[in-house]
């Protein structure tokens, strides 16, 4: 076997010509390479397999060779060959271009709606991975690409952990695998496979690009990785004075020490910072200084006591924890509906811990709204429906935490429910059959075109006739 | 090429049969079986016919301690139930399907794969993989990247790394990329009497271009199975057994 140092540009390496190196990494070898075949382009990555070089270097290059077969979707790259050559074994992957999220970061502390903006897009990116059973494990925004379309694309997966596969990074390394700058808590406990873990490093880039700081520095040595178990980050507004408190709530909620006390989920980072108006503002947002040393000798002590959490698979944390979106038509959906539609919503969320339920309705703009005063009308019949809908959520008597409520606007009804399910990145969606009306028969029905167009589960409630509705109701 | 590998069918038509089909949707095009191919089940003839078909056709088979038993022997180191089980498959085999078992070489190698029914390190003597410390020394003497194993009925995989060997539960249906340059030993479960608490058929495809492995659970006509147990006047617990899964 020849030694990868021979890979010059020109050199023929299975399908590809190397065109030039990229990098050299303490790991792996990076080059971009052109496909012989008038096929895709790409990166190829070949590990350093040289006389001395520690295991794990292999290791991680295995864990990508292996898990990045399992994904696909847009934010991550696609595998295109992967294998053994006569240089060793390698991979090429897809080219993401784009602007890699380190330099927005080194511009920090960058405006609010910006942070919005970057978080939104690597949160979705990141529920995305976690949905295909997926953990990252190495969240750093050089392993971070902004698409210029604005999503994210995560890369370097050789730390990462699925749930499906052996873990072979872990058997590698008896250490804790991670940066030190970004790793979580429980990671520096061992603990792999938790979505949160990479919720906390989520917050750590977040702290960065809106303060310009990380949170825990840089440690070096394993006591200094050891203090964010006890000691809270400095509140990011004591750096920026005037970060807005919703801000520093969804920073700080993502940094919390204990995995349980964080966001479940990514999707739920992702669907706050697109709503800052709707983060429920606890003491995390208006902190002004980190807490006392009597908080972190109770953490110390609580860390000595701790049982190790129980081990799921990527996905059954997030099936703890979906996100139902509701829709409502509060001008047609009739009383016995909205009941209906509460019975579903109550049996639907009924065990799970960390749902988070969304009322939505659509409003139409009508020949009212076209007028010259339409604006004004708008956001009287915007703020109507809010309340109609908080008045249909009442009776549900669940924690005011866990819902949201917008109204939204336009004309294709089901198109604009369908946007708001992916961009909330909703697990189910619940919507009522309306009857038939002449104005259904007219327009076709939403819910049969929800339920065929959803990028997820969809449950259409229908009352019963006896409950007295429309006896005609016919299919959704 | 995809091979499917299938051990532990101790004379269990119904599980076989429904494997057989599983692996071929999965487009399966060589066979392997691991052992035990008779022994506590109701259909030992029909199950060797079955195989034998498949050897003829290029399938790799090797042997187990019940085919071993089945051939004679005093059988002391078997508890009551299996031996019971043994006699009585003793009287069912003729001199084809005696002279079948007695061919089974120990340990079957195909490119750098190796199979075998309990253990590399001495095949004759059936010790249980049960710990990652036996696995290491099954895949030092296998000397081959992907060893499979039977003999233990449950799904496991080993995989060696610099700090030692480490296990993992397969999960059904996942397929694994199984890389090169590190040792791997695969035991894909029980065809014929699975004993995880799980009563479907297990067994493991390994797809050599993809260097892919899936595990797989088929659900069987197992009450048939039972009662042609029951049937045969063999023990009781050998049919209980088949609709616990255990």
């Amino acid at each position: 076997m020849e030694s990868t140092a021979h890979l010059r540009p020109g050199t023929q390496f299975a399908a590809y010509r190397v065109q030039e190196k990229l990098r050299e990494g303490g790991m792996a070898l990076l080059y971009r390479v052109a496909a012989g075949d008038g096929g895709e382009a790409g990166l190829l990555k070949v590990p350093k397999l040289e006389f001395g070089s520690h295991p794990a270097c292999y290791a991680g290059f295995e864990v990508e060779q292996m898990i990045l077969g399992r994904l696909a979707g847009p934010h991550v790259p696609r595998l295109l060959a992967s294998g053994e050559s006569d240089f060793g074994p390698y991979l090429v992957m897809e080219e993401i271009a784009g602007k890699s999220l380190a330099e927005f970061a080194a511009g920090a502390p960058l405006p609010a709606a910006e942070v919005a903006r970057l978080g939104v897009a690597l949160a979705s990116a990141l529920h995305d991975l976690h949905r295909q059973e997926v953990v990252h494990h190495d969240l750093k925004p050089s392993h971070v690409i902004l698409r210029e379309d604005g999503r994210a694309a995560l890369i370097d997966f050789g730390l990462a952990f699925h749930g499906h596969l052996p873990d072979l990074a872990e058997a590698e390394s008896e250490k804790p695998l991670g940066t030190p700058a970004y790793i979580s808590p429980e990671q520096i406990a061992g603990v792999r496979g938790d979505p949160r873990s990479d919720v906390f490093s989520l917050g750590v880039v977040l702290y960065l690009l809106a303060t310009g700081r990380l949170p825990f520095g840089e440690p070096t040595g394993m006591g200094g990785l050891r203090r964010r178990l006890y000691f809270d980050p400095l509140p990011p507004r004591r750096i920026v004075a005037d970060l807005p408190e919703w801000l520093q709530e969804i920073i700080l909620h993502c940094l919390e020490v204990r995995a349980d006390d964080r966001y479940a989920t990514a999707a739920q980072v992702a669907h706050d910072l697109q709503h800052p108006d709707q983060v429920t503002l606890t003491q995390r947002g208006r902190r002004r200084k980190r807490a006392g040393p009597l908080v972190a000798a109770k953490r110390w002590l609580a860390a000595l006591s701790a049982e190790p959490p129980p081990r799921r698979a990527p996905t059954a944390h997030l099936a703890l924890a979906p996100q139902v979106l509701v829709a409502i038509d509060t001008d047609s959906d009739s009383e016995p509906l909205f009941q209906a539609l509460r019975d579903a919503t109550r049996r639907i969320v009924g065990g799970e811990r960390h749902w988070r339920v969304s009322c939505v309705s659509v409003l139409e703009p009508s020949l009212l709204t076209e007028q010259e005063d339409g604006a004004e009308i708008m956001r009287g019949l915007h703020m109507q429906r809010l309340v109609e809908l908080h008045h249909w959520a009442q009776p549900l008597g669940l924690p005011q935490e866990r819902l949201r409520f917008h109204v939204l606007e336009g004309r294709d009804v089901p198109a604009r429910l369908i946007e708001y399910a992916r961009a909330s990145h909703a697990d189910h969606i619940i919507i009522g059959a309306r009857g038939s009306s002449g104005r259904r028969r007219l327009l076709g029905s939403v819910s049969s075109r929800v339920a065929s167009e959803a990028p997820c589960t969809v449950t259409v409630v229908r009352v019963s006739h006896s409950a007295g509705m429309n006896t005609e109701s016919a299919d959704a | 090429m995809k091979i499917a590998v299938l051990a532990d069918i101790h004379a269990n038509l119904e599980a076989l049969r429904a494997c057989l089909a599983h692996a071929a949707r999965e487009g399966a095009t060589q066979y392997v079986f691991l052992g035990d191919l008779v022994g506590y089940g109701a259909d030992p003839v029909a199950c060797l016919g079955l195989l034998a078909d498949h050897a003829a056709r290029g399938a790799l088979l090797v042997r187990g301690n019940h085919d071993d038993a089945a051939l004679g022997g005093l059988c002391e180191t078997m508890n009551f139930v299996a031996r019971e089980a043994t006699y009585w498959t003793r009287a069912q085999l003729g001199g084809g399907e005696r002279a079948f078992l007695a061919a089974l070489p120990y340990t079957a190698r195909r490119d750098d794969l190796l199979f075998v029914h309990a253990d590399v390190n001495a095949p004759g003597k059936w010790n249980y993989i049960t710990s990652s410390l036996q696995a290491g020394r099954c895949m030092d003497a296998a000397q081959a990247t992907l060893t499979f194993a039977g003999h233990v009925h449950h799904p496991s995989l080993y995989f060696a790394a610099g700090s030692g060997v480490h296990h993992f539960q397969p999960v059904a249906g996942a397929p694994i990329l199984l890389t090169g340059r590190r040792r791997w030993l695969a035991i894909g479960g029980s065809v014929g009497q699975p004993r995880d608490g799980n009563n479907a058929a297990a067994y493991a495809l390994y797809d050599e271009e993809q260097r892919t492995l899936k595990y797989f659970r088929v659900p069987y006509d197992h009450l048939s199975a039972a009662r042609k147990i029951l049937a045969a006047g063999l023990p009781e617990r050998l049919a209980l057994r088949l609709h616990r899964g255990e």
